[in-house]
């Protein structure tokens, strides 16, 4: 199979450029992640990120033929050849296709991805109905591989001031959950038209997510509750 | 980085109700008026003529001009405040559109009432 892949070698002082590649390799049942680690190991200088090999750590997002996504969930099958794989677009790259993610969790970190909680702590736990519990589903699944966020074009023009759509997705998460008692703070720090409205529902979100979640439904919620709490 | 001075300007729901709002205004007007030339074929000067004499079609393309501007406005400012880096070049636009909407609601409300 033929592969085009980005190399950037920050130590060797020359540009970024593709490299073709030709692996032996029957794709039936692979993933594309099985094709990177064999070209890994004829070639080791290329460097990606993996771990878990089955879509739940987030590692290994990359740009394959163009469109973000997981190499260990993505069927060697069917991709188009030259199976062209560049690194998450909009981010500083590190090295080949790792990016610098600092951007990204520092937003996320930004929307304080914990339960604020300020009664007394339970003796087992806090407790939530079945009907509250089904709140959070759709966003708690969220693996943050940022294929989403750095899909996004509002991303990747203020990555500094719009949290994106994984950070949104999270802070809905947390607004959404009957457990957390700072609704309205964490309104308040949406309630810009950098970090929240620079969203315009262009939906790159929702057509990446290897996890098939829905970050402008999550975005569109927090703006229902800021119009319910303004009107 | 994240920016450390960008949370908190508490304003954009405004905007963004205004932007749904005025593209609904601007839908009903679209509608009622391409309802009226599909009914009134083929059209003649004098009944063009004839509906713009009313004084409740004059208002209500008013109301879908002012709809526009404001849609615009938030739809300007946002290209702007995407990929213009600079702030002084970013206000310096801003109110240029602001000034040019302006001056396009004068200039509206001299046509539709110069129908004798």
């Amino acid at each position: 199979m033929r592969f085009s892949i980005y190399r950037f070698d920050p130590e060797s002082g020359q540009k970024p450029a593709m490299q073709d590649v030709e692996l032996d390799i029957l794709p039936e049942g692979k993933m594309l992640l099985d094709a990177l680690l064999a070209i890994k190991d004829i070639d080791p200088t290329l460097s990606l990120r993996r771990s878990c090999r089955e879509g739940v750590c987030g590692s290994d997002a990359m740009n394959i033929n163009g469109r973000n996504g997981l190499a260990c969930i993505t069927p060697l099958a069917e991709l188009k050849q030259p199976i062209t794989l560049r690194p998450l677009p909009g981010l500083p790259v590190i090295r080949d296709l790792i990016v610098d993610l600092t951007q990204f969790y520092q937003q996320y970190r930004s929307i304080e991805p914990y339960l604020i909680n300020h009664d007394p702590e339970p003796e087992i736990e806090r407790l939530q109905s079945p009907a509250q519990r089904a709140q959070l589903d759709g966003l708690y699944e969220c693996i943050l591989c940022a294929c989403c966020s750095t899909a996004c074009p509002s991303f990747w023009w203020n990555p500094d001031k719009f949290v994106g759509p994984a950070g949104l997705l999270q802070a809905y998460r947390f607004i959404a959950d009957s457990r957390d008692q700072a609704t309205n703070a964490r309104l308040d720090d949406l309630e810009d038209p950098y970090r929240l409205f620079r969203c315009h529902s262009i939906m790159n979100c929702v057509e990446v997510c290897p996890k098939g979640l829905n970050p402008t439904a999550a975005i569109g919620n927090i703006k229902a509750l800021l119009v319910n709490r303004t009107v | 980085m994240v920016s450390r001075v960008v949370s908190g300007a508490h304003y954009g729901v405004r905007d963004w109700l205004v932007q749904r709002f005025s593209a609904v205004i601007m839908l009903v007007y679209s509608v009622t008026l391409i309802a009226y030339l599909v009914m009134h074929q083929p059209m003649q000067y004098a009944m063009w003529h004839a509906l713009f004499s009313y004084a409740s079609m004059r208002y209500f393309t008013l109301l879908f001009a002012l709809s526009l501007y404001l849609h615009a406005w938030v739809g300007v400012r946002d290209i702007l405040m995407d990929y213009v880096r600079l702030t002084w070049i970013r206000l310096t636009l801003q109110v240029a559109t602001i000034v040019a909407l302006v001056l396009y609601t004068m200039w509206i409300v001299t046509i539709l009432w110069s129908v004798k």
